[in-house]
């Protein structure tokens, strides 16, 4: 068999090579505010650890230096991150002296750029592999699964972001759903609004150059500043409509919050709905109203399941967005993991920003994943249809 | 029967179609003709309200089409566009259920029609039934296109354009298709297309329009002979004239008495047909045989002649 060599995998070889041995594995601090001291691979683990991860690595930088098939290619990836990640729980419990509740052990760059040029090989094996819908979806529980075992067998306690976690469980959990429920209720909003006005744009061409044009506007409003605008008539409100403070509707708080999302939320499902139902083939729109469909008939049965995989488009740009913005509620008290991160930025303590800003991640990475496979499986296959 | 009495349609100030009465016959095969922009679309658009006229009244066998909803009313016209307009995200079975659907017909008796119907069109109900449009040849996806149109069995079907996508060869086709499924259903037929060659193909009268005008309404055979304006004649073409004439006409009504030499071409072929018969083989005259395969007498080069240009 004769090597040949593939080009993006000597560059994440080479970044594989940089982050085992050039960069540092963990970093040791005495507390939770002091400057950290680096430890390599070497210094952070036990010698046979070391050894495991180092081969791991290694062998992993061959896979992808060369042209290799593609499942190997996956199968290296991930089961190098899974080394990695068990190393870094190790590392742990390695460097910090026993007894000692003060230290904290933290992953340190070489970590977090072996985990990137991991990451990276195993997603280009994946794009190259073309999983289908469902297995892509299925792939994701796997590694959510995978990481949540790890949470729950404590394998990670040690670390610094756990410790943070630990001090603030319910908070934790708390935050979280306030989080959740601010991205998922805007958006929940914002589709049961938005879809009714897109078809409306779609129908009265006057109404929509004018609406497209607001919500453009609206959309180019800086976050913060949204947020800040409406405290003023958000805060008039709760004054003079009785009732209104009694329901959660205040100058700041989570209504600000939830008000400023679901009208970012609106450009993109609305101006998806126009965009899908305008992509509707004109000959089936006559078609259908030739042949007797009434308009509603024609709008449920044609346009919209025709228009559907572009709306579904516009909700997943919302999502990924949404869950992404939410962290900036925080700010005006609205609560969600921002919490963390403006603490944790308040108390210059890292491992607090990341234990507001790692969730988000996750989560946004989780909710855009889904929604391809959703729009995907929604999207009429034409190759698959035809050999059916 | 259609009556269309004084129809006329404006657009601001533009008028696109201006007063036109037509009385087209049960059972016939009607075209109409015309260069773009000429209101023909328009017109047919008008007898099932996807375009409602400015004044004029439009009746289908007596009763006024506005008696009914719009919507009511289409699902009892047959309607097949250009680029067949079908559904591509439901399968040719359900395109074709479509009206039926509407009209709250039961499962069986629309899986008895749909397999009717796709028979009749020459396509298997169990393989092509639940395929997807674009999965069918440009052939098929407009046979189905007329399916469909004919699902809900209409006594009216309105054509626009049908056959505009077909290549050459498959258009001729679907156009004998289409006058044996028209004898089948005893259809009336409304088409509207650019096309002289499939007009005087297809039509039992041809109304030309030019400007929003019908300018002429009448036979083929009396429009080649006597064409209305100066319009019609260039929309037939000077020099097609002549055999568009042989064209129409079968070589039964040229059969002259006496034999001839050589191989016997039969009565039901075109005169155009045996025109071209007579010169390719270099002879004056065919003997001709009627249907049952018996020699009924002659056709010749002459006699073709005299009626080519238009004095039998």
């Amino acid at each position: 068999m004769q090597l040949r060599v593939d080009k993006l995998g000597v560059i994440i070889a080479a970044l594989a090579a940089y982050g085992a041995f050039l960069a540092p594995f963990a970093t040791f601090r005495a507390n939770r505010i002091v400057a950290g001291e680096a430890r390599s691979i070497s210094e952070a683990l036990p010698p046979v650890w070391a050894t495991v991860i180092l081969l791991f690595v290694i062998a992993a930088a061959i896979v992808a230096a060369l042209k290799t098939p593609s499942p190997l290619r996956l199968a290296i990836a991930f089961s190098t991150i899974a080394a990695l990640a068990l190393g870094i729980g190790a590392a742990a419990g390695h460097l910090t002296p026993p007894e000692n509740s003060y230290a904290r052990v933290s992953p340190a760059s070489g970590f977090w750029v072996l985990l990137f040029a991991l990451g990276l090989l195993a997603a280009d094996a994946l794009t190259r592999l073309r999983p289908s819908p469902l297995v892509r979806v299925l792939f994701l529980c796997g590694v959510l699964g995978f990481v949540a075992a790890l949470l729950m067998s404590g394998t990670w306690d040690g670390l610094s972001l756990l410790k943070e976690y630990a001090s603030r469980a319910e908070t934790f959990w708390a935050e979280a759903g306030k989080h959740v429920m601010l991205a998922l209720g805007s958006l929940a909003a914002a589709t049961i609004i938005g879809i009714p006005v897109g078809v409306l744009c779609h129908r009265v061409p006057r109404l929509r150059d004018g609406l497209l044009g607001v919500l453009n506007a609206i959309q180019t409003i800086p976050s913060i500043a949204l947020f800040g605008i409406l405290i003023a008539p958000l805060g008039w409100l709760a004054i003079h409509v009785p009732g209104a403070a009694a329901i959660g509707i205040r100058g700041i708080g989570a209504a600000p919050a939830f008000v400023a999302l679901f009208l970012y939320s609106l450009l993109p499902v609305v101006a998806n709905t126009v965009v899908g139902l305008a992509g509707v083939p004109r000959e089936a729109n006559d078609a259908a109203r030739g042949i007797g469909m009434t308009d509603f008939q024609r709008l449920a049965g044609i346009e919209f399941p025709l228009a559907f995989p572009v709306i579904l488009t516009g909700i997943r740009i919302v999502l990924v967005q949404n869950i992404g913005l939410a962290t900036i509620a925080a700010l005006i008290g609205g609560g969600g993991f921002g919490v963390f991160v403006f603490q944790g930025v308040g108390q210059t303590a890292m491992d607090l920003v990341l234990l507001g800003a790692v969730p988000t991640v996750v989560l946004a990475f989780t909710a855009a994943i889904v929604l391809d496979a959703l729009i995907e499986m929604a999207t009429p296959n034409r190759n698959q249809v035809q050999s059916a | 029967m259609i009556e269309i009495e004084g129809i006329t349609k404006r657009y601001g100030e533009t008028t696109v179609v201006r007063d036109v009465s037509l009385t087209i016959a049960p059972r016939t095969v009607t075209v109409i003709v015309g260069t773009s922009g000429s209101g023909k679309t328009t017109l047919l658009r008008m007898i099932n309200r996807l375009v409602e006229p400015t004044s004029g009244t439009i009746r289908l066998d007596g009763e006024d089409n506005r008696s009914l909803p719009g919507y009511e009313l289409r699902r009892r016209i047959g309607y097949a566009i250009q680029g067949h307009g079908l559904f591509p995200h439901r399968t040719v079975a359900q395109n074709i259920a479509t009206v039926p659907t509407l009209l709250g017909w039961d499962r069986a008796r629309i899986d008895a029609k749909v397999a009717e119907l796709l028979t009749l069109f020459q396509l298997d109900p169990a393989a092509f039934g639940p395929r997807y449009p674009h999965e069918l040849s440009g052939g098929q996806q407009q046979r189905v296109g007329v399916a469909r149109a004919l699902a809900a069995e209409p006594k009216v079907l309105l054509m626009d354009e049908p056959f505009g996508a077909l290549d050459p060869i498959i258009r001729a086709k679907a156009q004998d298709d289409l006058l044996a499924i028209q004898k089948h259903f005893e259809t009336t037929i409304v088409l509207v297309t650019h096309d002289m060659e499939e007009a005087f193909h297809l039509a039992d009268r041809i109304a030309v329009m030019d400007k929003g005008e019908v300018v002429q309404y009448t036979t083929p055979a009396e429009m080649l002979v006597k064409p209305a304006t100066g319009f019609v004649e260039s929309l037939i073409g000077a020099g097609e004239r002549p055999f568009r004439l042989l064209a129409i006409e079968t070589v039964a009504t040229a059969v002259e008495p006496g034999t001839a030499e050589g191989k016997a071409i039969s009565s039901a072929v075109s005169q155009r047909e045996a025109l071209s018969t007579l010169l390719w083989s270099g002879r004056k005259a065919l003997p001709v045989v009627g249907p049952d395969g018996v020699l009924i007498g002659k056709v010749s080069l002459d006699g073709l002649a005299q009626r080519a240009a238009g004095r039998s």
